[in-house]
């Protein structure tokens, strides 16, 4: 390969790795930029650099009401889902049971399961027992798709040597329970805290199931969907790139979080 | 154990029990509900429980149920091939031409806009394609062309919707797959002869396929069950499956008919994960 053959190569590469760069930015870039608006529309030409769009967001008692509820069902979801899939995780991958094959199947299962129809499902079941559309509800909803990714990924982190420390703990005198709480769970700490975090972004995120499962109190997803209604407007962009500033935020203090840990390691 | 066993012993089953109950009672007891209500039939206001395919039977008798499943079939694929197509040769210069110390923070890039809330994300998609958003006004100004494309509320909206989503979760998949090949491999291909194109087809690319698979499989899933990007994108031209079950719950509150429905299009998707499943596993490490 001569010199002339290699630099076009790179050349190409970096041109390649741009377009998409930029395919991938592009709406996000949109989005962020038009949310300053100073004017009506999000659309070009743009008219100025305004911040009263989002003041209108924060001044939405319907928008952040719907933050607040996003959170509560994000962090209670998540807790709930972690703990689970942690304790069967353990139980799974520290005890002869009969069927691990089938269990561990059964537990994963949702994954491959469209939202819509899990939320679907749910609905119409609730909706025999009279079960109220509610946060709740929702919440519910989110902790079935969450749980068999937390199992998942806490499984896959249960290594032998884990094993051996355990049996050490419990040959010191250690209770069953002292063993989870005081060995198992902080020496996984990473997997637990990736999972925490992994499901509080799908369910801080997730539509469908909250759209199908609440009714008067909603998830953020759900009001900005009703936001849309309205066509294009920058108050939305506003809300949209105050979600993703968040997220992006969350996401990069995780990967310093991890990385550090990584790195430790 | 055994000693404090009397005031807490479930044994193993007592670490497992509680995500299985959870799992029972929300995800296989409510499918269970479809199963059986799918079989039924709304009559007026009321649900009868008549017992019969006649949901299912509509489903192949009616145009637009049958048109709906095949159209989301065709633009699952489209964006399947198109995303792979994109995100291969992307991972694949993240992983070889970014210097590893960069590598983390390249990817970390290429996948922010992840992050962007599902909903906002369809939305600005429509602000790019609108009559008036960007591309229009950038082409319009520099004069290629007198009036403004029809790009969005189209089929090839909802496209690019889903191709930008599922770019980033392939970049992702793939990647993971290419820096876990040794060099070696591609050093003895070298060393046997083979030129950078023929190690590629022959060494990498067989290598990599469960990378490509998996993210195939998880595209194809998320693809053919989501409703918002069509329905924000796709305009009324076409329907996808999604929203015509949407359209089946909301509108008529015709449960039997959105059972049957899903139950259809979870058929398409176990159809497709056993064509995946070979390449598909969850193993602990």
């Amino acid at each position: 390969m001569t010199m002339r053959g290699t630099s076009w190569r790179t050349a190409a590469s970096a041109l390649y790795a741009v377009l998409v760069y930029g395919f991938i930015f592009l709406p996000v870039v949109v989005l962020v930029l038009f949310s300053f608006q100073d004017g009506r529309f999000p659309i070009p030409p743009f008219e100025g650099f305004s911040l009263r769009w989002y003041e209108a967001v924060l001044a939405d008692s319907r928008l952040m009401e719907a933050l607040a509820n996003s959170i509560v069902v994000a962090v209670g979801s998540s807790l709930v889902a972690v703990l689970l899939g942690f304790l069967a995780a353990y139980g799974l991958a520290r005890f002869a049971l009969p069927a691990k094959g089938v269990q561990r199947a059964l537990l994963t299962a949702p994954l491959t399961v469209s939202y819509l129809i899990i939320g679907m499902g749910l609905l119409i079941t609730f909706n025999f027992i009279g079960f109220p559309k509610s946060l709740l509800a929702a919440g519910i909803g989110h902790v079935v798709i969450n749980l068999p990714l937390c199992f998942a990924i806490i499984y896959s982190q249960m290594g032998d040597h884990q094993a051996n420390i355990e049996k050490a703990a419990r040959d010191l005198g250690a209770s069953e329970w002292q063993v989870i709480t005081l060995v198992t769970a902080p020496m996984l700490w990473p997997a637990l805290f990736a999972a925490f975090f992994l499901s509080m972004t799908f369910s801080w995120d997730e539509f469908i199931i909250s759209f199908l499962l609440t009714r008067f109190d909603v998830t953020l997803p759900v009001e900005i969907w009703s936001l849309l209604r309205s066509g294009l407007n920058p108050k939305t962009n506003a809300v949209g790139s105050l979600v993703f500033g968040i997220s992006a935020v969350l996401v990069v203090v995780l990967e310093l979080v991890v990385l550090r840990k990584g790195r430790r390691a | 154990m055994a000693a404090r066993g009397q005031r807490f012993d479930l044994g193993p089953w007592g670490f497992v029990a509680p995500a299985l109950l959870w799992t029972a009672a929300f995800f296989v007891a409510p499918f269970v509900v479809m199963a059986v209500v799918s079989l039924w039939e709304r009559i007026g206001t009321d649900l009868v429980a008549s017992w019969s395919f006649a949901n299912y039977l509509k489903f192949f008798e009616r145009g637009h149920f049958l048109e709906a499943m095949l159209n989301s079939l065709e633009v699952t694929v489209i964006v399947t091939v198109t995303s792979i197509l994109l995100a291969y040769p992307f991972a694949w210069i993240i992983a070889e031409k970014v210097p590893p110390r960069l590598q983390r923070m390249a990817l970390v890039l290429a996948i922010l806009p992840f992050w962007t809330s599902y909903v906002v994300r369809s939305y600005s998609w429509l602000l790019v394609l609108a009559n008036n958003g960007i591309i229009n006004e950038t082409l319009l100004s520099i004069g290629l062309i007198a009036e403004p494309l029809d790009l969005a509320n189209s089929r090839t909206a909802t496209v690019i919707g889903f191709v930008h989503f599922f770019v980033m979760l392939l970049t992702l998949t793939i990647y993971a797959n290419l820096v876990q090949l040794s060099p070696n491999y591609r050093k003895a291909a070298a060393d046997l002869g083979a030129g950078p194109l023929s190690t590629f087809w022959f060494v990498v690319l067989p290598l990599t396929l469960p990378g490509i698979m998996v993210g195939a499989f998880l595209t194809f899933v998320l693809c053919i069950g989501d409703y918002i990007t069509p329905q924000v994108l796709g305009g009324n031209n076409e329907l996808l499956m999604p929203q015509v079950i949407m359209l089946q719950i909301g509108r008529r509150a015709d449960f039997p008919t959105a059972s049957a429905l899903a139950i259809l299009l979870m058929i398409v998707v176990t159809i497709a994960y056993l064509g995946f499943a070979r390449w598909i596993r969850l193993e602990r490490a």
